[in-house]
């Protein structure tokens, strides 16, 4: 019910929104909670496990009951909690875990079987079958215990992520975060203020107290506006820390409101990593219930929480209203509820000797023992020492006292310490490196306590910063002791609820203790006590105690569970944000992309880049059909291929030859200048790291060639090598990848199409095989080398990468004229499976030098990486897997990359295990199924039958070991 | 890559054991470490980084290039 007049909302502005297809009105500055209770609905949702009838139970990000879907289709988010969510025009909202519908829901016969369902029901029914557990019972208990469900639709919202780096990162803009970030501020520090409400003040907002003679609200509104104002600030608010990690870093996860993410078409939240020298964390404190007898029913509410609802919202959760407690706090419930108007039943105060003056029935010594009505409260049953009394009441106001908010505190691995005088727990100092914590949070509970101590944070957070702060005396406000009688739970029969979320009784605990879980840990887990998503936030240390009890320790003995991140759950969307679908990982293109999509080539990933499979003409059905013709280009006339994805390393100084003598296992520092030589690289460990040609193009000037896939890893490589091994050689070098298009022009004719090209005709001469050097194309400068990678005679031909389009499209067109034209990674990979050149299939990180067969390029006239660990025993013998080919036998019989080799007669297992296969490939050329693999003792075993069998896809061929270089093995192609 | 060892790499005629530990063995303490650090997304620098494997201190870094030209 709505309070005729007051509260922090906007009466001019009314809002229309949807709660389970039927349509209601708030007001702007309601939350989705308060509009319900204006609204006079108090039954919301449905309990995890028993599907019990639930109300909202807090006013805040603890809330464990009022968890909506908020949006519709695609948009539908589930488990937002009611009490945090900003309501706005047009908000469809629905409950969840219930099934027909809320107030009918059938799985709350659920509850009739309570008796059966207590702590380590699972564990103790659905042990037998095994098997019946993933199949049968756990998708049924699944279903029955649910959250909301995904809608199943790609999400089409946007998030965003965000760095910020600060002095001080104030959590929580109450009155000490205020006070505190007002200091560091002043001082000249760099401040972050966050906080998780859409209005800085916290509670402040939701009491009628005074400071510096303004109320509350408006206090922390006109120091929000002075801070705002001041250019070292940021103000943060519906922004909720969410976790501390090391090195100062913050999580935090600003949520933005609908209609301004709809509006703007902007990010619907933003997840921030905010590093912070020193921090404040003045996060409050939650209110905690108290256990009795069907605590659970719509209409109790904590007490605070009320108080909230009336002072803030302008909302009466009740029209007859009973306050419950066990501290002096609650008391201000019974009076601001008077204040509004709202008829009070009755102040229950479990404290003998405890007094009031308001005008309302005042029953001290007295608990609420029984609450009766099942979707709404209709009244309360109070033990007092007179004897027991029923009240007719449609809400509960209930306060156990109150939680500092310790858990970012924890989140570091420390514990936090008890304090007898607040029977809770406060942060441990210096839990957190340079986190300070202030206000509620540390216990100090009055307004003036929590201003002082904010103050007194932000000194000492100034002082570690070397920082002095101006002198600054916290304005006026009441500074009433916190006197509290612990009362946790209520002695008597029936079920009384600790874990709402969760559905965990006192019984629960108490069972739990019985059967020997004792330890807090073991007690959590059995019966999953703090272990939904609000992590047990109003009901952690009352379990404890309850625990304690059960155990006969005391409550500091008994310890606590620790907290994790996140404070609050946090869309895994917000996280990713961009890093979804393309944006997942960059994409590299090459220059000849564009036109290659023109031509229709389907383009493959290869690590980040795409690349080319083949390019189809017209009346070619199958992708086959074109790689054989590109092959039968490269082998009879011309093709042309964009390799510029291989790394390209540009090396130069004095001592680039020895770096390379160093690095790869050949030498290179007796290579001519204008000559290109292949070479080897390996691990320290002996194995090959990659291979590739390295062309010297000056006296002090190299250029490597890296494989697609290793041209980080390489670079890398020689980074150490340089850094951390020889920091004495004169050498630099950088990748130029990226700077340089190049294309490989192979085949018959590839000569007579450069010469058409190039402004001086290039011949046997002046590029021998294995020559490289500088040429001019139509005026620009190029680099040529004449290397082959397919067999034929062949060269690579470079353009700055601002040229790559246009000379990829005229070699093309000049090679179509010829008979040829460009050719794909299938060709490619044909062409160079064909010759027995390795790749990264060959070379995956277990083979040797020995096993492709290139021992002897390990040169014994000087030291490499790798030379001496490649000499262990092991790497090199006939019990090595050597590099073969594999020549399928009888028509068309497929051989199919890892697949493995078994000798003829063998049982296809792994004891009988050969080898297996590393590239495959149809050879046009041969007319026949071609691979390389790796044979035990391969070398000796030429001309030997051998059976593949691949388990995986069920293929069965006899294959003959061969040479691995199946075409032209003399390589006169290449050289003439 | 672990613990700085790596800097130390041993002569070729150093022996089985001396290559195996330089390749293959690392301390993994509880406590203070140096380790070797790669800025691979920013300037490349190889790095020896001083820190508490315990707590997550760092006390300090060095390039790996002035650690190893020291010991030259």
């Amino acid at each position: 019910m709505r309070v005729q007049s007051g509260g922090l909302i906007d009466r001019n502005t009314r809002l229309t929104f949807r709660f389970d297809g039927q349509s209601y009105q708030g007001f702007a500055g309601d939350t989705l909670a308060s509009a319900l209770l204006a609204n006079d609905i108090r039954l919301v949702g449905r309990s995890f496990k028993y599907h019990r009838p639930r109300g909202i139970l807090s006013a805040g990000s603890e809330e464990p009951n009022a968890l909506m879907t908020i949006g519709q289709g695609a948009y539908a988010e589930p488990n937002m909690r009611a009490t945090t969510a900003e309501l706005f025009d047009g908000m469809v909202a629905q409950s969840q875990n219930r099934w027909p519908s809320l107030g009918l829901d059938l799985l709350a016969i659920n509850n009739l079987a309570a008796p059966f369902l207590g702590a380590g029901f699972y564990y103790k029914t659905f042990m037998w079958p095994k098997a019946f557990w993933e199949k049968l019972y756990e998708p049924i208990i699944r279903r029955a215990a649910g959250l909301g469900a995904l809608s199943m639709a790609h999400n089409p919202d946007t998030y965003e992520r965000a760095w910020a780096h600060c002095d001080l990162l104030v959590i929580g803009a109450g009155p000490a975060g205020l006070m505190a970030a007002k200091a560091a501020a002043l001082a000249g520090l760099d401040v972050i203020i966050c906080d998780e409400d859409t209005r800085s003040g916290g509670r402040l907002n939701a009491e009628r107290l005074e400071v510096g003679g303004l109320p509350g609200a408006d206090w922390a509104q006109a120091l929000e506006a002075e801070l705002r104002a001041m250019p070292n600030v940021r103000i943060l608010l519906r922004t909720t820390v969410t976790g501390a990690y090391d090195g100062g870093t913050f999580g935090a996860l600003e949520v933005l409101p609908e209609t301004v993410a709809r509006k703007t078409g902007g990010a619907r939240a933003c997840f921030w990593r905010i590093v912070a020298r020193q921090s404040v964390l003045a996060a409050g404190a939650i209110e905690r219930p108290v256990a009795f007898r069907n605590n659970d029913r719509p209409g109790i509410m904590t007490a605070g929480a009320v108080r909230a609802y009336i002072n803030r919202w302008a909302v009466a959760p009740g029209r007859v209203v009973t306050v419950f407690g066990n501290n002096d706090d609650a008391h201000k419930t019974a009076a601001d509820l008077l204040a509004a108007g709202v008829h009070v039943a009755a102040l229950i105060d479990a404290r003998p000797d405890a007094t009031t003056e308001l005008d309302v029935p005042f029953y001290p010594g007295a608990v609420v023992c029984d609450a009766h009505g099942s979707k709404g409260l209709e009244a309360i049953t109070l033990q007092g020492p007179k004897g027991q009394e029923k009240i007719s009441t449609d809400c509960l106001a209930m306060s156990g006292g109150w939680n500092p908010s310790v858990h970012l505190s924890c989140h570091m691995n420390g514990r936090p310490e008890w304090r007898d005088d607040l029977a809770s727990f406060v942060p441990r100092a210096g839990a957190v490196p340079g986190m300070h914590a202030a206000g509620c949070c540390a216990g100090q509970m009055s307004t003036h306590a929590a201003l002082q101590g904010g103050l007194q944070a932000a000194q000492v957070a100034a002082q570690a910063l070397g920082v002095d702060l101006p002198d600054l005396a916290p304005p006026q406000a009441e500074d009433a002791p916190y006197r509290l009688a612990p009362l946790w739970a209520v002695p008597g029969k029936g079920r009384a609820w600790l874990d709402f979320q969760n559905d965990v009784t006192v019984k629960d605990v108490r069972q739990a203790a019985q059967e020997n879980f004792r330890s807090v840990e073991h007690m959590k887990r059995y019966t999953t006590q703090g272990m939904a998503t609000d992590q047990g936030k109003n009901s952690n240390v009352a379990a404890l105690a309850v625990l304690a009890d059960a155990t006969g320790r005391g409550i500091p003995e008994t310890g606590t569970t620790t907290f994790r991140p996140p404070y609050v759950p946090v869309p895994i969307a917000a996280m990713g944000a961009g890093a979804q679908g393309k944006g997942f990982a960059p994409e590299r293109l090459t220059t000849s992309h564009a036109a290659s999509l023109e031509m229709g080539a389907p383009m493959i990933a290869v690590g980040l880049w795409y690349r080319p499979s083949y390019f189809p003409r017209a009346g070619e059905t199958h992708w086959r059909h074109s790689c054989d013709r590109e092959v039968a280009h490269v082998r009879q006339a011309v093709g042309v291929c964009d390799v510029s994805t291989l790394g390209k390393i540009d090396i130069q100084g004095p001592d680039a030859g020895a770096l390379l003598d160093f690095v790869y296992t050949n030498t290179f520092s007796t290579l001519k200048v204008g000559r290109a030589r292949y070479g080897l690289m390996l691990r320290e460990d002996g194995h090959v790291m990659d291979d590739g040609t390295t062309a010297r193009l000056g006296e002090t000037h190299f250029v490597m060639t890296t494989t697609t896939a290793a041209a980080g890893q390489v670079m890398k490589h020689l980074e150490f090598v340089t850094q951390a091994l020889r920091p004495d050689l004169d050498v630099s070098f950088a990748s130029v990848t990226e700077q340089w298009a190049q294309f490989a022009i192979a085949g018959p004719k590839a000569r007579a199409l450069l010469n058409g090209l190039l402004d001086a005709p290039v011949d046997d001469s002046n590029f021998p095989f294995m020559g490289c050097g500088a040429v001019s194309l139509q005026g620009v400068a190029g680099r040529l080398f004449r290397i082959s990678f397919s067999g034929e005679h062949a060269y690579e031909l470079a353009v700055p990468a601002r040229f790559g389009d246009s000379l990829f499209r005229l070699l093309v067109a000049r090679a179509e004229e010829m008979g040829g034209g460009a050719y794909g990674m299938e060709a490619l990979n044909v062409l160079r499976v064909e010759k027995g050149f390795i790749t990264h299939s060959e070379i995956h990180g277990r083979t040797t030098a020995f096993d492709v067969g290139l021992e002897k390029m390990i040169s014994r006239k000087k030291d490499c990486i790798g030379q001496t660990m490649a000499d262990r025993p092991g790497l090199s013998g006939p019990e090595r897997e050597q590099l073969v080919g594999l020549l399928a036998l009888g028509n068309a019989r497929p051989l199919t990359a890892g697949a493995h080799l078994f000798k003829t007669g063998d049982e296809a297992i792994s004891a009988n295990d050969q080898g297996y296969i590393t590239s495959v490939a149809y050879s046009p050329s041969l007319g026949q199924f071609i691979g390389l693999g790796f044979l035990r003792d391969g070398r000796a075993r030429l001309g030997e039958e051998v059976q593949m069998v691949d388990h995986v896809r069920n293929v069965k061929t006899t294959c003959k070991v061969v040479n691995p270089v199946f075409f032209d093995p003399d390589g006169g192609r290449a050289r003439g | 890559m672990g613990h700085a060892l790596a800097l130390e790499r041993p002569a070729p005629d150093a022996g089985a054991q001396v290559w195996d530990d330089y390749v293959h063995n690392r301390e993994n303490p509880a406590g203070e470490t140096r380790d070797l650090w790669y800025h691979g997304l920013g300037c490349g620098a190889w790095l020896v980084v001083h820190r508490n494997t315990v707590t997550h201190e760092i006390y300090g870094a060095a390039l790996a290039r002035d650690v190893k030209g020291a010991g030259q």
